[in-house]
């Protein structure tokens, strides 16, 4: 199986062509986000007001990283369950946000946005922690920093493995692969 | 020391049980069991789905980095759940146990740079800030050990655990079928593939109890009793056909293992809980 090299910010065009099952290597900036940091951003939102980040064509990693060791860039740093952003991801995807890295199903709501907005959502292997923080190459916290490890972090990556796992055709690959593999 | 029928008391200072508590939460979260990492293989070589396959080996290699660097295998480095076995003559000085635990888990979080993930109140949810308190369970028994395990559980994981009181007419396929829906249920969220715990029998808690219990095990031991190995057998085969595979993108690895503990029950009930563990299944132990 191919890799399909994606450098953020990204297009509509590029994003319309990703298909549930394909393996991506992530480059460029990923922002990081958890419940806390997206309660906050859809408040600023709620009411009127502009957002810390500009989320045109971004990425959102939901991530909250162990603490960086001295040398280290950050630490462990895999992916969180990503249907606690569900009732918060629509808003963000509305407003540009081109693509979510995380693990887990997401909601009916959030796969119909994704086809409305060409958006994707993508899975990195959960518990492959220490792996994945090697793509890693730099890290600052951007906003929200009392928030400790949810604090929004802007990631630069260099091939930052993730799977395509809901497309913009509205494919779920948790849905065909667990068919295909299933025995009754 | 000796105690009123003259028997040998031991001592044990508080400080050992802090240190040794705080080697056990670093040692949990950055080196993978044996017992998985052989699991871990075993499962690679069966997979058939090569993105399972794939995600079985970035697992795999993932255990050795964190291993080689001293770093946490996963960035939830999960509720300090810790069992203690206190043998009845052995004397703790110096201070409290809970508290010589508790102070174990705060070195072992911040020396070890573990991530912090404790709210001191569950509806306020502010960060404590050291990983305190610890879930700590004890259990008295003969002897002069003190025996801790330190069983760090992440919230992906424990999140989609269940349990339901069956009626007792429901029987063995009612059991099957709650512990396969709540699998189903749990899909990609806990980390497949997982370690399955379940706990048959006793009351509410106990049926708790039981399932977190179980996950103690070396990872595929089976059940001293006969009838119960052959149930965790056949759980096992079930399991994997759901399809769920590793991660949830499809595969015939769901789980490396079932492991289910019995214990009495009421006449009116039969209660059965599932406790699901990711492909880490951390926990140490020592006896001091």
């Amino acid at each position: 199986m191919s890799e399909i090299k994606l450098i953020t910010p990204v297009t509509d065009d590029v994003i319309k062509k990703l298909r549930i099952g394909q393996k991506v290597l992530l480059n460029g900036v990923l922002y990081t986000g958890r419940d806390a940091a997206h309660k906050k951003l859809v408040e600023l939102l709620d009411s009127g007001k502009g957002l810390p980040i500009d989320l045109q064509g971004q990425i959102i990693y939901y991530v909250g990283p162990s603490p960086a060791k001295p040398g280290q860039i950050i630490g462990s740093a895999g992916p969180t369950t990503s249907g606690r952003m569900d009732l918060y991801a629509p808003k963000l995807i509305a407003l540009g946000l081109k693509g979510m890295v995380g693990k887990g199903k997401r909601s009916p709501d959030v796969i119909k946005a994704l086809k409305q907005y060409n958006s994707v959502y993508f899975a990195a292997v959960g518990g492959a922690a220490a792996l994945i923080s090697k793509s890693i190459k730099k890290c600052e916290v951007v906003a929200y920093p009392e928030l400790g490890p949810e604090a929004i972090y802007r990631l630069e990556v260099e091939d930052f493995p993730v799977i395509v796992v809901n497309d913009t055709l509205g494919g779920d690959l948790y849905e065909e692969g667990t068919k295909k593999y299933a025995i009754s | 020391m000796s105690n009123e029928e003259g028997n040998i008391i031991k001592s044990i200072n508080v400080n050992n049980i802090s240190q040794a508590v705080a080697k056990l939460c670093i040692d949990a979260n950055y080196f993978l069991g044996q017992d998985m990492i052989d699991a871990l293989q075993n499962a690679y070589d069966q997979e058939i789905s090569l993105t399972g396959k794939e995600i079985l080996k970035q697992i795999m290699d993932n255990a050795v980095v964190a291993k080689s660097e001293e770093v946490p295998m996963c960035q939830d480095t999960g509720f300090a759940v810790i069992f203690v076995e206190l043998g009845q003559d052995v004397h703790i000085e110096g201070g409290s146990l809970e508290n010589a635990i508790n102070e174990g888990v705060r070195r072992g979080y911040t020396d070890g740079y573990l991530r912090k993930s404790i709210v001191g109140h569950p509806l306020e949810r502010e960060n404590t800030g050291d990983n305190t308190p610890a879930v700590v369970y004890y259990k008295l028994v003969p002897g002069d050990k003190l025996k801790i395990t330190v069983a760090p559980k992440g919230g992906g994981s424990e999140n989609m655990s269940a349990i339901k009181m069956l009626k007792p007419a429901e029987g063995l396929e009612g059991v099957k079928q709650f512990v396969l829906d709540t699998v189903l249920a749990a899909g990609s969220n806990p980390c497949p593939p997982v370690v399955v715990g379940v706990g048959i029998g006793g009351t509410f808690e106990k049926a708790a109890m039981l399932s977190k219990e179980s996950l103690l095990r070396a990872v595929g031991t089976p059940n001293p009793r006969p009838d119960i190995a052959d149930l965790e057998k056949e759980l096992l085969i079930s399991i994997n056909n759901l399809g769920i595979g590793p991660q949830g993108l499809g595969g015939r690895i769901t789980a490396l293992a079932v492991h289910v503990d019995v214990y009495p029950a009421h006449i009116a009930s039969l209660p059965v809980a599932v406790n699901i563990n990711c492909h880490a299944n951390r926990h140490k132990e020592i006896i001091l």
